[in-house]
């Protein structure tokens, strides 16, 4: 490591960050964006035995670097797939337990971890109208753990988000568990600054890491909500040359990592 | 809430059925003819995913008849719930997520339309509606999830929760949708409508089992004999099968798993058309290539052959 590599971009550090969440021999329930690259990441390195499993209904793709999908129920998807269940069967597989991490992207989040991907500023004549949960809500609702990757921007995160699309511990405590929503949670927040966990009793977002060159004050700026901040916040080791070299094969034409 | 009581109602449903014609026979007949048997105010569930195997063809030639009042299902729906709502031929739309893909970016024409209260948008998750129809295609009122629990969604089309008479837990009771209409695409069928996928299934089935008309396009029609020597590959058996029309490429631009790719270009002509009009670059859009063709031919030669070939090709290494 002589000479500094070409500047990281926010997918490269999210999809790096998110792999290294991944373990080997795990099933990965993967969204599209940033945590397809991560989770194809991942099965590249040090997590060869991990199943990757698509919404549009793909267990055990091996992607081919060049041609990642657009969407997760397309040729590309499903490309070396090992089985081709079908939508409704692949989220009862979730259902039932088989997915280790449920892995997704966010777009409003609050510090509850819940996502709001439908609507900002009431709901029957919103603001905005945003694209809807597709499988974002099912994949936090039934997998064992999830983990949302995310930029940090402070118009992604709010005290409370304006619709829930998809729940995290919704009011915090033992809500989540109340609904009726008894399995799974949101175990870490992967974002450009650093990455959260929730505090065990109340929920609350709680920063754990900083990426290098990041301060625990930056992220607090950056946060229009207060945080918990854990005792002892670590440094995450910044992207390696492999990583990068491995990641940035995937993706040769830079059609999504910026 | 939005959701009517005859989308779950299994009774109605079920005596809908028996009264009608579950013919073993042929089921061959023109795309005019196919979605003759639509009439306004149809509930219609769109087979296919996204920009995967969806019934373009179908869909075209349904708006060709300038229908009112339609509402059109969809897991995850693609530019052919923009279509509906610009033509006016839709003002409910039941999806779990309407756009083409991250490269689009958000649809303009949803916000338009929903953020101005011009159409009825019933959110669920993805599986919340593809449980809906599997309830339906099972003959039931609804099937307990624990999908979509503690979330929103609940409160937008009007879920209930049941508690679990065996364990006592709060279950999500997702209610069945029982379509008026199933528009599907498949890979192959024989003339009786025994019909065939490839690659994904999608939710293909269940809204074939579900649904009241079911209509089919098929990329290729095949003697009884290939179907008869595979059985095991049939997914759609031939009596659930109204009308089915020979259309090859008939879900292109969109993908036929290992026949043709998808071509983001046309997506992206089409997105540029509504950056730079609004909805009028829809509404020009569908004069150019759904009222401006008078036949599937037609249609496929204003999208020019080399298009098309290298759509194929590029299948073909995709699943090779």
């Amino acid at each position: 490591m002589s000479a500094p590599g070409p500047t990281v971009t926010a997918t490269e550090l999210l999809a790096v960050m998110g792999a290294r969440q991944l373990a080997d021999r795990q099933t990965v329930f993967t969204g599209v964006g940033a945590p397809m690259l991560a989770t194809a990441l991942a099965q590249r390195t040090h997590a060869p035995r991990l199943t990757m499993v698509v919404e549009g209904g793909v267990v055990g793709p091996q992607w081919k670097p060049g041609w990642l999908p657009i969407s997760t129920n397309e040729m590309r998807a499903a490309y070396h797939a090992q089985m081709l269940p079908g939508i409704t069967d692949i989220f009862l597989m979730a259902q039932r337990g088989f997915f280790d991490v449920g892995f997704i992207g966010g777009a409003q989040i609050d510090r509850h971890g819940n996502l709001n991907t439908s609507a900002i500023g009431g709901y029957e004549r919103p603001k905005v109208r945003l694209p809807g949960s597709g499988g974002a809500n099912d994949i936090i609702s039934l997998c064992r753990e999830v983990i949302i990757l995310t930029v940090h921007e402070p118009r992604r995160f709010v005290e409370k988000v304006d619709f829930v699309t998809s729940p995290g511990y919704l009011s915090g405590g033992d809500a989540r568990r109340q609904s009726g929503l008894i399995f799974g949670g949101v175990s870490r927040l992967v974002t450009t600054l650093g990455i959260f966990g929730f505090e065990p009793g109340t929920r609350r977002m709680r920063l754990d890491a900083v990426h290098t060159g990041v301060t625990v004050d930056e992220v607090r700026a950056q946060t229009p909500f207060d945080i918990a901040i854990t005792e002892r916040v670590i440094t995450t080791p910044p992207p390696s040359e492999e990583e990068l070299r491995v990641l940035r094969g995937l993706d040769p034409d830079r059609q999504f990592l910026g | 809430m939005t959701i009517t009581s005859r989308e779950f109602d299994f009774q109605a449903a079920r005596r809908k059925l028996e009264a009608k014609s579950k013919s073993g026979g042929d089921k061959l007949t023109s795309l005019a003819q196919a979605v003759a048997r639509v009439n306004d105010g149809d509930q219609i569930a769109l087979g296919g995913c996204l920009f995967s195997r969806t019934p373009l063809a179908l869909v075209r030639a349904l708006l060709r008849r300038r229908p009112r009042g339609l509402a059109f299902s969809r897991n995850l729906m693609c530019y052919e719930g923009e279509w509906g709502l610009v033509a006016g031929a839709v003002d409910k739309l039941v999806t779990s997520w309407l756009g083409i893909g991250l490269p689009w970016g958000v649809s303009r024409i949803l916000r338009e339309y929903v953020e101005s209260g011009r159409v009825t948008f019933e959110e669920w998750s993805h599986l919340g509606l593809g449980l809906r129809f599997r309830a339906a295609a099972a003959g039931l009122p609804f099937l307990p999830s624990l999908t979509m629990l503690g979330s929103d969604l609940m409160g937008v089309g009007g879920s209930k929760t049941i508690t679990c008479p065996y364990t006592g837990q709060t279950l999500h009771a997702v209610p069945a949708l029982f379509p008026d209409v199933a528009l599907l695409h498949v890979h192959r069928a024989d003339r009786r409508g025994n019909c065939q996928i490839d690659g994904y299934p999608h939710m293909d089935v269940d809204i074939a089992l579900a649904a009241a008309t079911v209509l089919v396009t098929a990329e290729e029609i095949v003697p009884e004999e290939e179907i008869r020597r595979q059985p095991d590959r049939t997914v759609i058996p031939g009596f659930a099968v109204d009308a089915l029309v020979h259309v090859p490429y008939g879900s292109y631009p969109h993908e036929c798993y290992g026949r043709y790719d998808a071509d983001p270009d046309h997506f992206t002509e089409y997105v540029d058309g509504i950056r730079e009009h609004g909805a009028a670059g829809v509404a020009r859009y569908l004069d150019r290539y759904v009222y401006g063709p008078e036949t599937h031919e037609q249609y496929l030669d204003l999208l020019g052959s080399p298009k098309l070939t290298a759509a194929r090709d590029r299948a073909r290494a995709l699943t090779t």
